[in-house]
């Protein structure tokens, strides 16, 4: 996980070829292709001859960036509005709930989608045509709405039964205000939980992005994330296999570090309790 | 009001229905073993009713579970022995228990909420226990639970069969898995602070009801509470428990007449009863109990007592006997000996000072 | 039995607190629940006032609701001068401070997540009470006062702590606004035996040292007789009998009263429990309660005034208060049916 997050972050810094640079000469060889490897390039070239390590390496900052911020949106809309239905039920719950309720049941896949494509197209206002958002921002925008009703159920159902408790009625009658009762005791109680379950979401957006990628509906191939790896490289995955399995690996070694690490922050913050 | 009438003896020589010896089970934890149980041992014959007192922390509810069998399978250190009518099942696997259970020992809870299957009706949970050992037809084992039911004291138990446990009050679900736990007519019935949940009316109740029952069935009867009061008018013989090991054994008019352990003393006198005025200050005992892991050496008892002296720091006492038969205690200067009050004078003397 | 009637409340002058005709009754599926139906209390300064009851009679719910936490569904609360059914969100909330309370469970009472000292200051936190300095002065002589050394408890979490110590925190907690009132809601019955007596001479030395009047709700008639000055007996959201604890308990009016005192268990062998003492039957619903008096369904004395006409509480002896119509006399044993 480090090694992702470090390479992520140290790309612009590696002196590696610019993932977009064709070179012909690596073009469709594998890491270990019998020709002998492309000299300087360890994990081979693409269909179009760039730099899979590069690719890789960009490609990783670029998903992490879309899947963390979406999910960061998720967290914080969603956490916002779930601690609030779940401390004052009632009205706003049934309102929240409601909301997110309509929001779930529509699968998340073709959400996504439509939300990119609205977001994406054009707006033409008073007969000037405004270009629509760069694809990247759209994404995340489309997967951060998409993450927000499962971060709020998650979030309420913890606020309810930690707003149930003893010291959150000590405290109002101590005489805070609601809000001051939300943030000091509610709110850390329920961070956890939350924490962990956006830890995993993290790895369902990477996975998201790449079936989006698959659709045509995130970032154009020149900008590499490593869904659009799997997307484009799937035509020649007969010939180049490592062009599909490269990024599938460090999809599949992300997601299964941000699951673990989920696991642990859960476990850190399991307070024993006393025995009477 | 009379006294209890004592449980009839069983025949002298007779093979004793339960015999714990040094018993010990420890758990492997984080932070080290944790000695809750270590080193008890007791009989039980049929018809008698042993009271086991103690607080939290005492082992009084694991030693039921050892008795039982019910521990968890890994992390668990077991020494001693437990002998059932003459057979050994102190290391007998959960295949082997799985034959006591029900048909021989039973066993009730101290949470009746937590101890049904909320899913499944009264009457089948009755019924489930007796299809498990006897091998008989479903109307047949029908009729037994009714009985049963009836036998517990439930009102209507026609109409209570077919309900489900959240339909019951509290008092009524504890008597429903007293109904289950003797179904098949076991020699040995644990009752593992069978009242503490409920409140003092259904309390008596249920006591009583126990009672009847063992009375009935000739059963042997370990009540395990934290109440004094529960055991002064129910038990033969009142074990008290503290820190995994027994501190005092005696009959129990014995015990309340002439206690030996400082422990026993200090806690009846910390109790309020109803009978003392309004504001009396009680006499707390001070501190907490010892920490299961790392026990002090000496008795476990020395940092809160008021007998303490410096050997009690240092040497452990065994349990000896007292002067009347059956009593045993675990004290260097015990209560209302001349060596105690002297101990109690020093020490009270050095307070003032 | 029941609670109407405010024939033992005193004189309003002379109260710090004044609970007429307290009604609490909310909506379930299966109908309304009559929760409390019509109590009445009054504690003067100073005073230790016990309500005791089994459960389901509603006495945590009246303490809650004399908080106003939530508020009840009508009857008024005075306190202090103030009437606090009638106060509304700032105001209520100002006069908090003044009327603590403390709780059953002491590891649920308090936050899992906030050290021990931050949780003691909170009172003092909300309202800005003097500088971080004074703030933290009082934190430290507060757990001093309730047994726990200041260094180190104060930078420790809930979990880190037993039972009787987290029940002393929240005690620290409740009496560090200087409150003229707490409510103790069964503080004792989740703890050992040997901590009960610990945390109960504790509550009394704070109630001198610091002026308290209490409410105190228990089931454990012992522990209620020990602490307080003026006793009340509740039954299925009705008050069954008032008085001074040792003529209560001596010589009871009311069948329940009589029958709660006959089922504690006594550590004294020679003592038993016969058959004919043990109350029988089992609570009624409190969805739908009893016609008349609620402790009908289970009272040998029942008879058909019982079920007509609800008792009225009045005075049966000097201070000692009773709502039935047949109340024991002095000395008068009742039996019991043994089952229902």
């Amino acid at each position: 996980m480090a090694f992702v997050v470090g390479g992520a972050i140290l790309a612009p810094y590696l002196p590696l070829d610019d993932p977009q640079n064709s070179i012909t000469q690596i073009a469709r060889r594998g890491p270990f292709a019998k020709a002998g490897t492309a000299p300087g390039h360890l994990l081979g070239g693409d269909p179009n001859g760039r730099d899979m390590l590069s690719r890789l390496l960009w490609g990783g900052r670029t998903t992490l960036v879309i899947a963390t911020v979406a999910v960061l949106i998720g967290f914080v809309l969603g956490g916002v509005l779930g601690l609030l239905a779940g401390y004052f039920r009632g009205r706003t719950d049934t309102i929240m709930s409601g909301l997110f309720d309509v929001f779930l049941s529509i699968p998340a896949v073709i959400l996504a989608l439509a939300l990119v494509t609205i977001l994406r197209a054009p707006a033409a206002t008073a007969g000037r045509a405004t270009a629509g958002l760069d694809p990247e921002v759209a994404l995340i925008i489309a997967l951060g709405i998409v993450s927000i009703p499962v971060l709020g159920r998650i979030t309420r159902a913890s606020a309810m039964s930690w707003s149930e408790r003893d010291f959150v009625l000590a405290a109002r009658a101590q005489g805070a205000k609601n809000l001051r009762i939300v943030w000091r005791e509610v709110l850390p109680n329920v961070l956890p939980a939350m924490l962990s379950i956006a830890l995993l979401g993290i790895a369902v957006a990477i996975v998201a992005e790449g079936t989006l990628s698959i659709l045509g509906a995130s970032v154009p191939a020149d900008t590499p994330t490593w869904g659009n790896m799997i997307a484009g490289g799937r035509q020649v995955i007969s010939l180049a296999p490592h062009v599909v399995f490269e990024p599938a690996l460090m999809i599949f070694l992300t997601v299964l570090s941000l699951n673990l690490l989920g696991d642990a922050v859960l476990a850190h913050f399991d307070v024993r309790e006393a025995s009477l | 009001m009379s006294a209890i009438q004592p449980g009839p003896e069983a025949p002298a020589g007779a093979t004793p229905l339960l015999e714990v010896r040094d018993l010990a089970t420890w758990f492997e934890s984080d932070r080290g073993l944790v000695h809750a149980v270590d080193g008890v041992s007791f009989t039980l014959e049929r018809g008698r009713t042993v009271g086991i007192v103690g607080e939290s922390g005492s082992g009084k509810t694991v030693l039921t579970r050892s008795i039982m069998g019910l521990l968890p399978k890994s992390g668990v250190r077991r020494q001693g022995s437990i002998r059932f009518e003459g057979v050994e099942i102190g290391s007998a696997p959960p295949r082997q228990m799985r034959k006591y259970w029900g048909a021989h020992m039973g066993m009730v809870f101290q949470d009746p909420m937590t101890s049904l299957n909320p899913v499944m009706k009264v009457g089948h949970q009755i019924t489930e226990s007796i299809h498990a050992h006897l091998d008989v037809s479903r109307t047949f084992a029908r009729e037994l639970a009714l009985s049963l039911l009836e036998s517990v004291r439930v009102p209507d138990p026609q109409r209570r069969m077919d309900e489900y446990p959240h339909q019951l009050s509290g008092g009524l679900r504890q008597r429903v898995c007293i109904a289950v736990a003797l179904a098949c007519g076991p020699q040995l019935l644990l009752a593992d602070e069978p009242t503490t949940a409920l409140d003092v009316t259904v309390q008596a109740q249920v006591l009583d009801l126990l009672e009847a029952q063992q009375r009935e069935r000739f059963m042997a009867l370990a009540l395990v509470t934290h109440d004094l009061g529960v055991v002064a008018g129910r038990a033969d013989e009142v074990i008290v428990m503290y820190a995994g090991q027994v501190v005092e054994k005696a009959a129990t008019a014995t015990l309340f007449s002439d206690m030996k352990m400082p422990y026993t003393e200090a806690l009846l006198h910390s109790i309020p009863t109803i009978d003392q005025p309004s504001h009396t200050r009680l006499s707390a005992i001070p501190g907490r109990p010892p920490d299961l892991v790392h026990l002090p050496t000496g008795c476990r008892f020395a940092a809160r007592c008021a007998y303490v002296q410096d050997r009690c720091l240092e040497e452990q006492p065994p349990l000896r006997p007292g002067a009347t038969p059956g009593h045993e205690f675990r004290c260097w200067f015990p209560v209302g000996t001349p060596e105690g009050q002297a101990a109690r004078a020093r020490n009270e003397g050095v307070e003032q000072r | 039995m029941a609670g109407t009637g405010t024939a033992h409340l005193r004189a309003e002058s002379d109260v710090l607190l004044r609970v007429e005709d307290l009604v609490v009754e909310f909506h379930v599926d299966g109908g309304r629940v009559k929760a409390v139906s019509g109590i009445s209390l009054d504690l003067v300064e100073g005073e230790t006032l016990g309500l005791v009851g089994e459960s389901g009679c509603g006495k945590s719910t009246t303490a809650r609701a004399v908080m106003q936490l939530p508020r009840p569904t009508s009857g008024r609360v005075r306190f202090d001068g103030v009437e606090l059914t009638e106060l509304k969100g700032d105001a209520l909330r100002r006069i908090r401070p003044r009327m603590q309370m403390i709780f059953q469970d002491p590891i649920s009472s308090l936050n899992p997540r906030r050290k021990v000292g931050t949780i003691v200051a909170e009172g003092l936190d909300i309202w800005g009470t003097g500088d971080a300095g004074s703030r933290r002065a009082r934190v430290d002589e507060m757990l001093g006062a309730v047994g726990l050394d200041p260094d180190s408890t104060r930078n420790r979490r809930p979990h880190e702590f037993s039972g009787g110590q987290c029940q002393r925190i929240s005690i620290a907690r409740a009496v560090i606004t200087e409150p003229k009132l707490i409510i103790c809601d069964e503080p004792v019955s989740a703890l050992d035996v040997s901590v009960q007596a610990q945390i109960l001479n504790l509550l009394e030395d704070m109630k001198q040292r610091y002026d308290l009047t209490m409410l105190f709700i228990a089931h454990d008639l012992a522990v209620v007789k020990n602490v307080s000055d003026r006793v009340a007996v509740m039954y299925l959201g009705k008050l069954c009998e008032v008085g001074p604890p040792d003529q209560l308990y001596e010589r009871p009016a009311h069948p329940y009263t009589a029958a709660l005192l006959a089922a504690i268990p006594v550590p004294d062998p020679a003592s038993r429990l016969d058959d004919a003492h043990v109350l029988g039957g089992d609570i009624p619903s409190n969805l739908d309660p009893p016609s008349g008096c609620r402790f009908r369904t289970r009272c040998p004395k029942a008879q058909a005034r019982c079920a007509d006409e609800e008792p009225s509480i009045r005075e049966v002896g000097p201070g000692q208060y009773v709502a039935c119509h047949f109340p024991l006399a002095p000395g008068e044993a009742i039996e019991f049916a043994a089952t229902a």
